[in-house]
């Protein structure tokens, strides 16, 4: 077992550093690059705590759709191809809400503040 | 220092000319640089720009229309009365600063979020679309016996080489492989009428003022094709910063885009550019998706180039409002 602080207390501590001490005293390129890394923390934050039920959910409908079992890389890419190929399409019960479901749930942890994103989180 | 290597070569074009000050990189990566300088002159300094492939590098790769057409392009767009810089001098091998071309000045701005929240651009806003249409419709309309050699492209030959680049990344995306499909089933087929095409016509590559826009820059994707594709790629959602409203770059709509186009005594086909504001919208995730390969195998293995690669997922989100849209 590993010990305490957990990851994300310890990114959150070093971002919040970094946002707060740092962001201030640093200009130019340096700056805008700053921005950057702070919100790379901020994302591996959220998909520490978000990616687990988001891919559990996301393979549980898979299967469903597929018939199928497998790793999410190959339900994923089994979906693909037969989206590809013709034999499923967004006339297939499931196919657009499991879409949906699973960009939304990137978008959660990757994007949360794009525009489109908060649009349909509205809806 | 490039200052040394600028002031030999200025002198060259620019007579009267006693050297450069300022010069500055605003950009590069490792095969195309940027630079900014003045040209120092009795009568006044003159601002301009320096775009090369440094000494070493050869002629661009893949879909670039090279830095020879680039200049020829900006040049023709120049002559027609078009915003665009003048080109003042195309490197020649003893300037021994690479290959490129050195052009004028354009003051402006080119970030997106400044020219849509900032006060001094609230009384362009409203007029950009229309302004913008007539350029555009000015570009499609340049004198086709004058331009450079050029790649010829469709619909159908674009949809497969997207299809090559997304499939050689081997990562399974089914909203992508959605947009593929839809894609093809949709395909228009070749355009009735082939034009130039900018092929990168969006924010960052236009210079606005509070007059409107200055200049269109960076011809690097140019080729010949469908003309509504310049059309289509400025809808794309990810060039409207936030303001999702407002199709056209965040600012206008697509009947004041098109109002332009029309002005300009040409035809919009709002089908057809629907079908490329598609296409735009997978390209922007296909090229998302790419940036995050440069930065696993390098040389380029930076932070911005590798949080591109979660910025896929909004070109997700927007193929499925175009192509699967949910209710209200």
């Amino acid at each position: 077992m590993q010990d305490e602080p957990t990851p994300t207390e310890l990114i959150k501590a070093v971002a919040d550093f970094l946002r707060n001490e740092i962001t201030p005293v640093i200009k130019g390129h340096n700056g805008f690059k700053l921005r950057v890394g702070i919100n790379a923390l901020d994302l591996v934050t959220r998909q520490l705590a978000l990616a687990e039920a988001g891919d559990a959910t996301e393979a549980a409908r898979l299967k469903q759709l597929l018939g199928a079992d497998g790793s999410l890389m190959e339900l994923n890419r089994a979906l693909s191809e037969k989206i590809a190929s013709g034999e499923v399409d967004l006339t297939t019960p499931g196919l657009s809400e499991h879409l949906w479901q699973t960009t939304m749930d990137k978008l959660a942890v990757d994007q949360p503040n794009y525009a489109s994103y908060k649009r349909e989180l509205g809806k | 220092m490039i200052e040394t290597e600028l002031t030999r070569c200025v002198a060259a074009f620019h007579p009267g000319a006693t050297g450069v000050t300022g010069a500055a990189k605003l950009s590069g990566g490792a095969s195309q640089e940027t630079w900014t300088f003045d040209i120092v002159h009795p009568d006044g300094n003159v601002g301009a720009i320096l775009r090369r492939a440094p000494p070493g590098y050869g002629a661009a790769p893949g879909r670039a229309a090279g830095l020879d057409a680039e200049a020829t392009l900006m040049q023709l767009a120049h002559d027609a009365g078009l915003p665009s810089p003048k080109v003042m001098h195309v490197l020649r091998p003893e300037d021994g600063l690479g290959r490129g071309f050195i052009m004028a000045r354009v003051e402006g701005e080119t970030i997106a979020r400044k020219i849509l929240r900032d006060e001094e651009y609230a009384g362009v806003r409203p007029r950009l679309a229309r302004q913008l249409g007539r350029v555009i419709a000015g570009i499609h309309g340049l004198p086709q016996a004058k331009l450079p050699q050029l790649r010829s492209l469709t619909a159908t030959r674009e949809i497969e080489d997207l299809a090559r680049e997304y499939h050689s990344f081997n990562w399974p995306r089914p909203v992508f492989e959605l947009a593929l499909r839809w894609l093809r089933d949709h395909d228009p087929g070749p355009s009735s009428e082939v034009t130039l095409v900018h092929g990168d016509f969006r924010h960052g590559n236009l210079i606005i003022g509070p007059d409107g826009v200055r200049a269109v820059l960076d011809w690097e994707l140019a080729h010949t094709g469908d003309p509504m594709e310049d059309l289509g790629w400025i809808c794309v959602n990810s060039w409207r910063f936030g303001e999702i409203d407002k199709p056209v770059g965040g600012f206008g709509t697509r009947e004041d885009l098109f109002a332009g186009y029309e002005e300009a005594g040409r035809k919009a086909d709002p089908d057809r550019v629907m079908f490329w504001e598609v296409m735009g919208t997978l390209r922007w995730g296909v090229m998302c998706c790419g940036m995050m390969q440069r930065f696993r195998s390098g040389p380029d293995h930076s932070m911005e180039r590798a949080m591109i690669g979660r910025r896929a997922s909004e070109t997700e989100i927007d193929l499925l409002r175009l192509l699967a849209p949910r209710g209200r």
